[in-house]
């Protein structure tokens, strides 16, 4: 049971890390050095708190092209997501 | 005897560079090349479309997310606009770079002048646009996005090129049209024309006559004249949505690569699983047509027969072909997973289409809707072919 968890949210990751690489970073670039949308590099979001950026990505920002992501995210991706944003995030199939 | 040699010389080095493996390429024409940007590696695929096949791959272009490229008139040369500001002069018949500039430190794409000899960048940072020799890619002009008090700079979106070596774009965030004409590239003359809320992408028509400006800070679309600019830049289209909720917008609409066929122009709605229809006459909506998903592309085939629409996720799986004389969804396709782009070959009896997530490019004929072809490509994005080299707007 342990086991076919762990690989569940392995695979939940790559998921994760796919979409932001790719789906995110359809504007805010695939480095996410930012585009039509804000950089997401530790540096960009390092004043920011954890919670008001979960917040952003599950409700969007409105009166800004930012979309909310609730009904492709859970809470809980989002948290994961934010977390890795500030630690730097993973690169695809690393 | 020095010319004969100069002769002799050319074939041997197209058999070297066949021999290096990269470019099995003997003398041969480019009206059926044409590359495919494949995003993650930094690389293109350069690509037949007679043969169907990949002929050579051209490596270190730098970032691609989001690149597009235009052509050299001759058709020899393609232009990708990375990302990363990178500006790359590709050779399609040896295969490799032919030269390469670092311009700004984030890009959205470029079009190429009339003549043929001015490569203008689109930037986001530093905002604003930047011309270059197309030979050689020197730095000729440097128009910066500047607005309100002057001290801050937009995001630069939706450039595209008009006659008489001029170019138009939109200002993200200062929500304007800008014209810059560049036929004096040492003094080049821009004027500016409000045009509405946070313009996302622009195109201009066929003739180059209509510049339109996709708004996502409210509905409709901002249209400008460029052959009366006097009259300013008006709305059309501003009342489709009226009362109705928009979805949210997981990806904007690319609205370049214009979709005009016959009188009617077709266009992506945002926020919504429509395509807009709307006359040129007088630029009215006449249909709102609905279809699978958020639209991002709506490309005319050549002939204008039918419109071919992708869609942003979570429904980019899917492709739909509207009949232009009906107005009718006629099709509905699963290429692969992660559509993110398609091109039709030069009169349009087959269509290529990007599966980003399949690691393919999928061909499709156009008439039978028979897939002819499928391609392996790297997390492929934009697909690009040379007859683009002499088409206004691409």
């Amino acid at each position: 049971m342990v086991t076919g968890t762990a690989v569940a949210d392995g695979a939940r990751e790559r998921e994760l890390v796919r979409l932001v690489r790719q789906d995110c970073g359809s504007c805010h670039g695939m480095l996410l050095t930012g585009g039509l949308g804000q950089p997401l590099t530790p540096e960009a979001l390092r004043e920011k708190p954890a919670e008001s950026l979960v917040a952003t990505v599950l409700h969007g920002r409105p009166g800004t092209a930012m979309p909310p992501w609730k009904s492709i995210l859970s809470e809980r991706d989002a948290e994961w997501i934010v977390e890795r944003l500030l630690r730097g995030f993973p690169k695809e199939g690393g | 005897m020095r010319r004969l040699m100069l002769l002799l010389a050319l074939p041997f080095a197209l058999l070297l560079a066949g021999c290096a493996g990269q470019a099995p390429v003997g003398l041969r024409g480019t009206g059926d090349l044409g590359i495919v940007i494949e995003r993650a590696t930094g690389r293109v695929a350069i690509v037949d479309t007679t043969a169907r096949t990949v002929l050579a791959r051209v490596e270190g272009l730098g970032d691609l997310s989001h690149a597009s490229a235009v052509f050299s008139r001759d058709g020899r040369y393609a232009y990708v606009f990375g990302r990363d500001g990178g500006l790359t002069k590709v050779d399609l018949l040896l295969a490799r770079i032919e030269r390469r500039v670092m311009q700004a430190g984030n890009s959205i794409g470029g079009a190429i002048s009339q003549d043929g000899r001015l490569v203008v960048a689109q930037n986001y940072d530093p905002g604003g646009i930047k011309a270059f020799d197309a030979t050689t890619l020197e730095l000729v002009a440097d128009v910066p996005a500047a607005y309100g008090d002057g001290g801050r700079r937009s995001k630069v979106v939706g450039l595209a090129d008009l006659p008489g070596n001029r170019f138009a774009y939109a200002l993200f965030d200062a929500g304007e049209i800008r014209v810059t004409d560049l036929s004096d590239p040492g003094r080049p003359k821009t004027a500016a024309y409000p045009a509405g809320m946070q313009p996302y992408d622009g195109l201009v028509t066929p003739d180059g006559r209509h510049f339109l400006a996709g708004l996502f800070g409210e509905d409709g679309v901002a249209l400008l004249d460029t052959w009366r600019p006097e009259q300013g830049a008006r709305k059309i289209l501003a009342d489709y949505g009226r009362g109705q909720e928009k979805l949210p917008v997981f990806k904007m609409p690319h609205l370049r690569g214009w979709a005009v066929a016959g009188r009617q122009a077709y266009l992506p709605a945002i926020g919504r699983h429509e395509v807009l229809v709307a006359d040129t006459g007088d630029w009215r909506l006449t249909r709102r047509i609905p279809v699978k998903g958020q639209p991002v592309f709506v490309m005319a085939r050549p002939d204008g027969r039918q419109v071919w629409v992708n869609f942003a996720f979570p429904d980019n799986g899917w492709v739909q072909v509207i009949d232009t004389l009906s107005g009718d969804v006629v099709r509905t396709l699963q290429p692969g997973k992660a559509v993110l782009h398609l091109e039709f070959t030069p009169r349009g009896e087959a269509v290529w289409i990007s599966a980003r997530d399949d690691n393919s490019v999928v061909v499709y004929d156009t008439t039978s809707f028979a897939r002819l072809a499928t391609l392996p490509a790297d997390s492929p994005s934009g697909i690009f072919f040379t007859p683009r080299a002499a088409r206004t707007g691409f």
